[in-house]
């Protein structure tokens, strides 16, 4: 479904603030994984993301996604197949707008944008009864504009959005990192009961070691650029905080320097 | 009194369309597009010239909303294909059309390349043609009539200007209700409120720019080419500081009436176009002031527009704060007697 060949990413390069991001990544998704992405902070992580969704464009390499060598498509037109959350409760969404408003521009996702009236009693219905899963009580606020919203609500909001549509990938980067622990505990249950749903193939990066081992199928361990560490299905079931620690030493010969942001839960 | 009045409402109903356009693109977008001085007079000027040459004047004004549309592209184009910074686009677009306007209306002059000024005294016009219909109805005498019974004199002329232009920036308004309302329209509100999220959300952010402003600039010119029918002349000069009296007026409408829906917006924004023109009539019938003055008064009333909700609110504030401060002292008080 998705496929990173050989990327490439270098920023201010050829200046004394040169940053290799990424370094030769390889990395293939089947449709259906759910792969979560860990490392500490300055890894790339970000970076990779941001490649897939093509906020970036990679250096060198190419990337595929369900088939098709999306390397030059922009973003707008990639993000057709791609759903995305953002860590920052406030980028998922449009605060002026109502939530019945940004729920329409979601719905619209892979559809081509009309002249047409973006919220009719149809539609209305399906966001209400989506809503209604996320038992967070929007389903009786359609008309409140969503920068009244608490943080909270917010990704569980974006999480919705981005899922709307099935895209053919989910793209979540530290979506629940800005939440307190409740808030945070709520909105991962819904990632799993979301991707769950519609099988989506999803990547998603955190710094909370236990939600990494929790949620997906597969897990990978980023280190300056690189992948350090997979692990799949079978053999991620039994990992433990533990063992991750001792992986990280034995591959890279020295402990890891950001215990702390690693393993904030 | 009552006539200066009246022909401040006419005015400021011609220029409400003009600061609709201004709202969609400062607002919605939030793209400070100062392309307006020129494409006013893009608008004015188009219209005027077709008009001299004989079209009827419904087809002088849409093409004057057609080429103010091509305008706004340009410096969408400008802006998100060149990469240029939203206030130069819009300046340089403004400067490239003051010369473009002076072709356009230099077409009418057989020995001139340029035209800085078009008169339409004679010409038919979208009101002369409509007054001709309008005035076999008698309305006019009717509804004079009427007001001679209360004692006003200095009744004006026809009624008829006033009565198509409150319909055409109805409908106006209502389309603006309605595009905002599509899944295009949305698409460019969240434009200009979060731009990393509507992209997304798979929209082409370039392509909304491009059409809003468009959009925005056609509205502008269809009030300029509205405004040179109405006073029968266009002229280079018509557009400067255009583009200050388009957010006065959302300024003051929005200060006024809020902005708690779209509908609710807009309507506040044509109302406050029609008081920004009642004020500035007013201000010039002061005998202290000369037309010449007319620059300074609109400063001032934009900056009371900025100015003024901002002490009110703080005073509210104030006040809010005294009273539940007096509330709560009160309700010590009680209980401390109580005990
Ligand atoms: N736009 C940019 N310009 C310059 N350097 C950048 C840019 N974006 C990222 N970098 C650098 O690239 C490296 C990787 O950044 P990235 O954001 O991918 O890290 P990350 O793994 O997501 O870290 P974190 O856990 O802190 O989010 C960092 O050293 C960062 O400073
Ligand atoms: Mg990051």
């Amino acid at each position: 479904m998705l496929k990173l060949n050989q990327i490439n990413k270098v920023f201010n390069e050829a200046t004394p603030d040169e940053k290799i991001a990424l370094d030769q990544i390889n990395l293939t998704l089947n449709t259906g994984d759910f792969m979560t992405v860990i490392g500490s902070n300055g890894a790339g992580k970000s970076t990779m993301l941001n490649m897939v969704s093509g906020s970036l464009t990679p250096d060198f390499g190419e990337i595929e996604i369900a088939g098709k060598d999306v390397t030059k498509y922009p973003e707008f037109k990639r993000s057709q197949m791609i759903g995305r959350v953002f860590q920052d409760p406030m980028a998922g969404t449009a605060p002026s707008m109502t939530i019945e408003e940004n729920l329409a521009m979601a719905y619209s996702r892979n559809k081509k944008r009309i002249l047409r009236k973006a919220v009719d009693k149809k539609r209305r219905e399906i966001f209400r009864l989506a809503l209604e899963k996320l038992n967070l009580n929007l389903e009786n606020r359609l008309n409140a504009k969503v920068g009244m919203l608490s943080g909270g609500e917010r990704q569980a909001l974006s999480l919705l959005m981005a899922t709307f549509t099935q895209p053919s990938i989910l793209l979540l980067d530290e979506h629940t990192a800005a939440l307190d622990p409740a808030r945070a505990e709520i909105i991962t249950n819904l990632t799993k009961q979301l991707v769950e749903k519609d099988q989506l193939t999803t990547l998603m990066i955190t710094h909370n070691m236990q939600q990494a081992l929790d949620l997906g199928n597969r897990l990978i361990m980023m280190d300056k650029g690189q992948i350090i560490l997979e692990v799949e299905a079978e053999d991620k079931k039994k990992l433990t905080i533990p063992k991750l620690m001792d992986e990280f030493q034995r591959i890279r010969g020295e402990k890891l320097t950001s215990d702390k942001a690693l393993l904030s839960f | 009194m009552f006539s200066a009045v009246f022909g401040s409402v006419e005015q400021g109903i011609i220029y409400a369309i003009m600061a609709l356009g201004v709202y969609l693109s400062f607002r919605v977008l939030d793209f400070p597009d100062l392309t307006v001085d020129g494409s006013f007079v893009t608008g004015a000027g188009v219209a005027a010239t077709m008009i001299t040459f004989g079209y009827h004047p419904l087809l002088a004004t849409a093409a004057a909303i057609v080429i103010g549309f091509l305008a706004g592209c340009m410096t969408g184009l400008l802006h998100t294909k060149g990469k240029i910074n939203a206030l130069l686009a819009g300046i340089l677009m403004m400067i490239a059309l003051y010369s473009i306007n002076l072709r356009i209306m230099g077409l009418t002059s057989e020995n001139s390349i340029g035209r800085p000024n078009i008169p339409l005294l004679n010409a038919e016009t979208l009101y002369s043609k409509f007054y001709s219909f309008w005035s076999t109805l008698g309305i006019d005498t009717t509804i004079n009539n009427f007001f001679e019974m209360f004692g006003l004199q200095y009744l004006p002329s026809t009624w008829g200007t006033l009565f198509i232009m409150t319909i055409i920036v109805i409908i106006i308004k209502l389309v603006v209700d309605w595009f905002l309302k599509t899944e295009i329209g949305l698409a460019i509100r969240a434009t200009g409120d979060n731009k990393k999220m509507i992209r997304s959300l798979s929209a082409n952010t370039d392509n909304l720019v491009i059409i809003g402003l468009g959009f925005s600039n056609a509205l502008v010119a269809f009030s300029g080419a509205l405004l040179a029918q109405y006073a029968k002349f266009a002229d280079i000069g018509m557009g400067i500081g255009m583009i200050i009296i388009g957010l006065a007026s959302v300024i003051i409408g929005e200060a006024i009436f809020g902005t708690k829906t779209i509908m609710r917006t807009t309507l506040a924004v044509i109302a406050g176009a029609i008081i920004y023109r009642i004020v500035l009539g007013l201000a010039l019938r002061i005998d202290f002031l000369d037309t010449g003055d007319m620059k300074i008064i609109t400063a001032t009333i934009v900056i009371c527009a900025l100015i003024l909700p901002q002490y009110f609110e703080k005073k509210r504030e104030k006040n809010r704060k005294l009273k539940r401060h007096a509330e709560r002292l009160s309700l010590k008080k009680e209980e401390n007697s109580v005990a």
